[in-house]
């Protein structure tokens, strides 16, 4: 097991480095950097303020001298200044990452509660009706674009019937503000919970000590939670990878077209007002949260799942 | 008198044949009618678009501007599916619109796939510390969330069409490695490998001639697997404002273009995203059948 976490400590530590490296790489190795600090606004900044820039950016320096400075920056804690407004980088990302931790939260309770049974009940009650529709929404789930259906959700739930608010957080915990972005952001986790577990379960329906279970008289329910659960229950955490880049890939959609005031949305704005370095800040973020939750989710796996440390 | 072989009348079991219905069930199942057709009509409407589209997809025409689909009462044949904020045509623009992401998922999927499979083969077949290599860097690129790298790199580089189609072949090549690696280390050990090296082969020689056929198969499955991705990713880049720059007319934009007027012209952003929805599940229907005729194992995928 130690050989296994080390390994693998090793591939998560040269991943963010390798992260580091590429957004480093491109923003000095292409043309000159100094014109990425230009303010979004598009007036030029003052001969002087140009000329301070190349003291900053040590560009009089080899670039891997360069890549040293800026990640010993930023690994103090100076994440550097929003370009639109001059202000530190910093505190705005604490104010925003409540908002987009909520929701992620919010989404992934409810796809666990709803995906979930839904797997094991389409396992259970293979061919039905209900294996059918769970299917055929699991598939449309990931076909579907998220972005488009957020707009969808805002035209027939705000605009064509009124029932819920098309935008914001509101205030302190508002409810109604949080289902469609809810929704919407856990329509992907679902399709993938319900094809997950439902596979899972039929390959453990499979096994021979189910078939025991059942010839020796034990009861449905008790068949199906009690041995055949627990092991498909360890399935998803091989999909968790994907699961979590399905979460962020989701929130900057559904944070986007429901004006939530959360970090994803504040790199969206970074791209289009051209703020570079508040959007490679972001990134090396989010970057960081995947990474990690990847490395957990391995050692968690191989916790359960002896096997896989010997890979 | 009757012999030792007894004749018996033979029992007849009627096989009740097949209705019409079920057969023409059985055969769509079987090819993969809906998808083909759809994707047909696709690609026939985006390779011709220039001679078919009804309007110019850039012509703006402001006194038509936010005109309904031709079902509204003030609607006419003129803007089929609407007219969106300057008064372009929401059809010609849906087509143009085809003929970009058509382009840019072949182009990009085509690029990453030749490299992901030539990295996968040279990983697979030489082993040793090039294969570790390889395999790290491909362990890396995967923890990575690509939207995020995408949207920097749009920041930095001001997309256009061959940076798209750059940016979205890096997104597949990594997907093919470990499955194309895994192919040849079991292709590898086979018989005609050793024939052909004992008889002299260079190992180039054996890479393409021997393995490389042995590896078509997955390498297509996961291609058709991938190209309905890649239409979603470039639709959601190109939505954010990280894609192809307007005014060139691509579904993503179209989508984020129409998102302000909702309540006056839902037509902008919802046609765009039907013309989405309908070619991905078309692409991902054909990709499942290709998957089934040619390499079942690969179910999980």
């Amino acid at each position: 097991m130690q050989s296994f976490i080390i390994r693998r400590l090793f591939t998560t530590i040269l991943a963010l480095l390798g992260a580091t490296l590429i957004i480093f790489s491109l923003s000095r190795l292409l043309g000159d950097p100094r014109l990425l600090f230009l303010p979004p606004d598009g007036y030029g900044i003052s001969k002087e303020e140009y000329a301070k820039l190349e003291a900053q950016l040590h560009l009089d320096k080899s670039v891997p001298v360069q890549y040293g400075y800026w990640l010993g920056d930023l690994l103090k804690g100076n994440l550097g200044r929003d370009l639109s407004d001059r202000a530190q980088i910093a505190p705005k990302l604490t104010k925003r990452f409540g908002p987009t931790l909520k929701l992620a939260l919010a989404g992934f309770i409810l796809a666990t509660v709803v995906g979930v049974p839904l797997g094991v009940l389409s396992a259970m009650k293979r061919g039905s009706l209900v294996d059918y529709i769970a299917r055929s929404l699991a598939l449309m789930g990931q076909t579907v674009p998220v972005f488009w259906v957020a707009i969808l959700s805002i035209l027939i739930f705000s605009v064509w019937l009124g029932w819920l608010p098309s935008a914001t957080m509101g205030e302190g915990f508002a409810i109604r503000n949080y289902i469609l972005p809810t929704v919407t952001l856990a329509i992907y986790p679902v399709a993938g919970y319900v094809r997950i577990v439902r596979s899972a379960m039929l390959d453990v329906l499979d096994s021979e000590y189910i078939k025991l279970a059942r010839a020796k008289g034990v009861g449905g329910w008790t068949v199906t939670w009690k041995h055949a659960f627990k092991n498909a229950a360890i399935a998803p955490l091989t999909f968790a990878g994907l699961l979590l880049g399905g979460f962020i890939t989701g929130s900057v959609a559904v944070e986007t077209v429901f004006a939530w005031p959360g970090l994803a949305r504040y790199a969206v704005e970074a791209v289009q007002t051209n703020n570079f370095t508040v959007i490679a800040v972001i990134t090396l973020i989010f970057t960081g949260i995947y990474v990690i939750a990847n490395f957990a989710v391995d050692i968690l796996y191989a916790y359960v799942d002896p096997r896989i440390r010997y890979s | 008198m009757q012999d030792a072989a007894i004749q018996t009348t033979p029992r007849v079991y009627a096989v009740k044949r097949a209705g019409g219905f079920t057969r023409a069930f059985n055969l769509l199942v079987r090819w993969p009618v809906v998808p083909g057709t759809v994707l047909s009509i696709l690609v026939v409407l985006a390779v011709f678009t220039p001679l078919i589209a009804p309007h110019e997809p850039l012509a703006a025409s402001v006194r038509n501007r936010l005109a309904p689909p031709v079902w509204y009462e003030n609607g006419t044949t003129n803007y089929l599916l609407g007219a969106d904020t300057v008064g372009r045509d929401v059809l010609t623009r849906l087509m143009y619109g085809a003929r970009i992401s058509l382009l840019v998922a072949a182009v990009a999927l085509v690029t990453g796939t030749v490299v992901g499979t030539t990295i996968g083969l040279i990983a697979g077949y030489y082993g040793g510390l090039v294969d570790e290599v390889l395999m790290r860097i491909v362990d890396v690129w995967f923890g990575l969330p690509f939207v995020l790298i995408a949207l920097v790199i749009a920041v930095i580089l001001h997309p256009s069409l061959t940076t798209m189609m750059a940016l979205l072949a890096l997104f597949t090549w990594a997907g093919f490695v470990r499955n194309v690696r895994g192919e040849v280390l079991t292709l590898k050990t086979r018989d005609y490998v050793s024939l052909a090296r004992i008889a002299g082969a260079s190992n180039t020689r054996i890479l393409l001639q021997h393995i490389l056929p042995g590896v078509t198969n997955t390498v297509l499955v996961l291609a058709s697997l991938r190209a309905g991705q890649l239409i979603l990713t470039e639709a959601f880049l190109s939505f954010l404002g990280a894609g192809i720059p307007p005014p060139t007319a691509t579904w993503g934009s179209m989508i984020a273009d129409g998102r302000s007027y909702l309540r006056d012209a839902w037509w902008i952003s919802v046609f765009p995203g039907v013309a989405i929805f309908m070619t991905v599940m078309s692409l991902n229907f054909l990709g499942d059948w290709i998957r089934d005729r040619l390499d079942p194992r690969l179910n999980q995928l």
